[in-house]
């Protein structure tokens, strides 16, 4: 499932030339903009149901705090 | 109070759609000040309720409508009387990047933003609830044609209801019924939930003017769009966005 997680969030931001980390603060990507934010929104709500409002969004740095907020939101 | 003041609602009837919050509470709001008899309408019984007794002056009434359905849309124009204007200002926002657009989103944007001012004008019209020189106005948006991420769908419902309100206005000119659009930057309701308070931070400093727009601010357009004061105007778009769009 975590593995999984990191995938859809490497798809989602197009990342093609390394691998990411639970650790990463992923606002600090090249890839990071405001589209990107909304396809993060967008395809947590797809895939597992749950909606992340856009001020919690611009609170949280790591890919492990997104991770969190879908496993307390399921 | 002037007399003959041209802007003001005396003795009009006036819908208003998502008058339950917002640009919509305020707009009946202002109409109400100007002397119009209003009927407000939207889902949540409770917040029309609020918006009901805020309204000054008497005979005011609320209709509950849900314009998901062609029942909700159906049952509302049963229920009207003769109307000398109308606002159709019930909308939501959807962001969403192209990517993740679908048959089911789109649908559920153009159901409440489009399809129900559409039909709604429709059926009044049909059902002769509307006066001649009865006045029909739109709350469409900037974002017809000022792009920003994630609003693909949200821009189309607008674009296309800025089409939908000349093809009328041209259609109903031979009745003297006129239609016209305004088009609002950001003001800060509950619709703009969707958007972060980081994001309006540097969004606000777009604003040649310095500010976000205030409910009230469209509620003074519609008062005027819906007088006598704006009797030679039909089929407009009014821009009202702090000079966004200026550049
Ligand atoms: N705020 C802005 O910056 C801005 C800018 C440009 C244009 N606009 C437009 O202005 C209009 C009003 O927006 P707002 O900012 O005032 O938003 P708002 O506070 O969210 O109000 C939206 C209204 O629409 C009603 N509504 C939504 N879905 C409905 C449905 N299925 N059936 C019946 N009523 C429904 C809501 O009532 P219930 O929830 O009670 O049903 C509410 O009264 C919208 O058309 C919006 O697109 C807003």
């Amino acid at each position: 499932m975590k593995e999984q997680f990191l995938n859809q969030v490497k798809e989602t931001l197009e990342i093609t030339d390394r691998e990411i980390n639970f650790e990463d603060n992923f606002k600090e990507y090249d890839e990071w903009d405001s589209l990107n934010l909304l396809s993060i929104i967008a395809m947590i709500d797809e895939e597992y149901g749950v909606t992340i409002d856009s001020n919690t969004m611009s609170k949280i740095t790591t890919i492990e705090e997104l991770y969190n907020i879908i496993e307390s939101n399921k | 109070m002037i007399e003959n003041n041209p802007f003001s609602l005396n003795e009009k009837t006036v819908l208003v759609t998502g008058a339950s919050s917002g640009i919509g509470k305020a707009i009946a709001q202002e109409c109400a000040k100007m002397g119009a008899k209003l009927i407000i309408t939207a889902r949540n019984e409770e917040r029309l309720k609020d918006t009901l007794q805020s309204l000054v002056g008497n005979g005011h009434q609320y209709i509950i409508a849900d314009f998901s359905s062609d029942d909700g849309i159906n049952d509302l124009v049963k229920s009207l009387p003769i109307l000398d204007g109308m606002v159709h200002c019930a909308g939501l926002i959807k962001r969403l990047p192209l990517k993740f657009v679908n048959e089911s989103h789109l649908t559920e944007i153009m159901q409440t933003n489009f399809f129900a001012p559409a039909l709604i004008t429709q059926k009044i019209y049909k059902a002769k609830k509307i006066q001649q020189e009865g006045s029909v106005v739109f709350i469409s948006s900037v974002a017809t044609g000022f792009a920003s991420f994630g609003n693909i769908m949200y821009m189309a419902s607008k674009g296309a209801i800025n089409s939908l309100s000349k093809g009328i206005a041209f259609e109903l000119a031979t009745q003297k019924i006129r239609v016209n659009c305004i088009e609002p930057g950001m003001i800060v309701t509950n619709l703009t939930k969707a958007i972060s308070d980081e994001e309006l931070a540097e969004d606000v400093k777009r604003y040649p003017l310095g500010r976000f727009g205030k409910p009230e601010e469209i509620g003074y357009a519609a008062v005027y769009l819906l007088s006598n004061a704006s009797k030679w105007i039909t089929g407009s778009v009014i821009k009202i966005d702090g000079g966004l769009t200026l550049r």
